[in-house]
């Protein structure tokens, strides 16, 4: 079939900005993201939604952008690794990640950053368990994944999180 | 390699009218797009063969939870994420919430949808092992009406499945039950997170000291499509748990079941491994 459809206007909310572009209905979010907006914090690993490289924050929850159309971005409010520090000002996780050296090559770090912050808004009081759950769907291939578990130990503690022993 | 973008439509319709009046007048050439977890997997790999896409994400007819006194509704656009959030499916529904737990990654559980799932239609996928359980039923909507279906009777063979090109699933209804049913689910994969299924169990029983009451046994990645195990469940229904009985519901499912060799794993691994979840949910019935 050779019929090429027209890009449409999309409109969406991201890091706390409004913002108009844009786009072919099937594009996914990862290319706009990356291209029409430049936001190349976020990384394209797998493409297929297995490694969360891509992770970004839909209306609060976890979704990996190689998997939303840009269509379905419309009217949505989405924050990227961009938008997850407050002007120079990091946010817990991401001082947590320095200190404890849980980036290498960086490939997969923002989406790593992404997926913890995504699992301290929804539980202030991980145990270990709820965090390994928490950095499930995001692959490192250069950490082996401790100094990531270590960082996100260590937000915790830095945001004065009580968490509970041995869960 | 990755598809033609541009030759992909996806229109958003804003209500449930105006999509079915897509389906409707064009049949065939619209397909329904849920969470696309899987569509999108396909749209990158090059494999997504058609072009023409109904986006489900303004429906609000198709999201939500309703609790009655005699089942829950739920919304075709009900994600996992929101299966294993609802404090009566967690309670009365466990294997549903066990099986939402288990699918993909939290981002994937955030946007896969257990309309999509059922649609979709992979012998692989996790929730209809736990639908079969709960004799679920389905409603399915079109310009021309509505009609509610066992959930049993939906798919017919791999990737068969009893909707028209004009139809839309709309909702699962899950009866509650009033007795107590022991319950198991435990899904195999290459690994605990994150994994395609080798083999799905779901399984769950009514007990009377050592003697079946009543059992369901439904199992997935083992045959063109997920199914019950009615006949191991002929063979255990009524029947004194001893290791006799257990020998002979083993020797059964692996004449009921047809598990083959393929990328995730081969026939024989999958025959052993469901003969042996067999095990483990018959003996953890008499504690």
């Amino acid at each position: 079939m050779a019929d090429i459809v027209s890009k449409i206007g999309i409109e969406c909310t991201v890091n706390n900005m409004s913002s108009g572009f844009q786009a072919y209905p099937m594009a996914r979010l990862l290319d706009v993201l990356r291209e029409e907006l430049h936001l190349t914090g976020t990384k394209e690993g797998c493409g297929e939604g297995e490694c969360g490289a891509c992770a970004v924050l839909m209306n609060g929850a976890i979704v990996n952008s190689c998997l939303v159309p840009a269509v379905e971005a419309d009217g949505a409010d989405i924050r990227t690794i961009e938008g997850i520090a407050s002007g120079a000002q990091l946010h817990a996780v991401q001082e947590a990640f320095l200190e404890c050296g849980g980036a290498q090559c960086g490939i997969c770090t923002p989406g790593m950053v992404i997926a913890a912050v995504a699992l301290l808004e929804r539980n202030a009081h991980p145990g270990d368990a709820e965090i390994r759950e928490g950095l499930a769907g995001n692959l490192c291939r250069c950490t082996g994944y401790q100094k990531i578990f270590a960082a996100v130990l260590r937000a915790c503690e830095s945001a004065g999180i009580n968490r509970p022993e041995n869960r | 390699m990755r598809a033609y973008i541009p030759g992909y439509d996806l229109r958003v319709p804003r209500s449930l009218t105006e999509a079915l009046g897509l389906l409707g007048g064009e049949p065939g050439i619209w397909q329904p797009f849920a969470g696309g977890t899987d569509l999108m997997v396909l749209l990158e790999a090059g494999k997504l063969y058609h072009k023409r896409f109904i986006s489900l994400s303004k429906l609000a007819d198709l999201r939500g939870i309703e609790v009655t006194p005699d089942a829950v509704i739920l919304g075709a656009l009900t994600t996992y994420t929101e299966v294993q959030r609802h404090p009566v499916l967690q309670t009365e529904f466990p294997l549903l919430c066990a099986a939402a737990r288990e699918t993909g990654s939290i981002a994937t559980q955030n946007r896969g949808t257990l309309g999509g799932n059922i649609v979709n239609a992979s012998p692989a996928a996790d929730s209809p092992p736990a639908l079969l359980i709960y004799d679920a039923e389905i409603e399915l909507v079109s310009a021309r009406g509505v009609r509610w279906l066992p959930y049993h009777e939906f798919h017919t063979d791999y990737k068969k499945m009893q909707l028209a090109p004009d139809e839309l699933l709309r909702a699962i209804r899950l009866p509650r039950r009033p007795k107590p049913w022991r319950q198991y689910y435990r899904k195999v994969g290459t690994r605990k997170a994150q994994a395609i299924s080798k083999v799905c169990f779901a399984g769950a029983a009514r007990m009377e000291a050592s003697t079946i009451r009543d059992i369901r046994i439904a199992l997935g990645s083992i045959a063109p499509i997920v199914l019950r195990a009615v006949k191991t469940e002929e063979v255990l229904r009524g029947a004194m748990l001893a290791p006799a009985i257990i020998a002979a519901a083993k020797e059964t499912l692996a004449r009921e079941i047809s598990p083959i060799d393929d990328i995730r794993s081969t026939a024989r691994y999958r025959l052993r491994v469901t003969q042996n979840l067999l095990e483990e949910f018959l003996s953890q019935l008499v504690r």
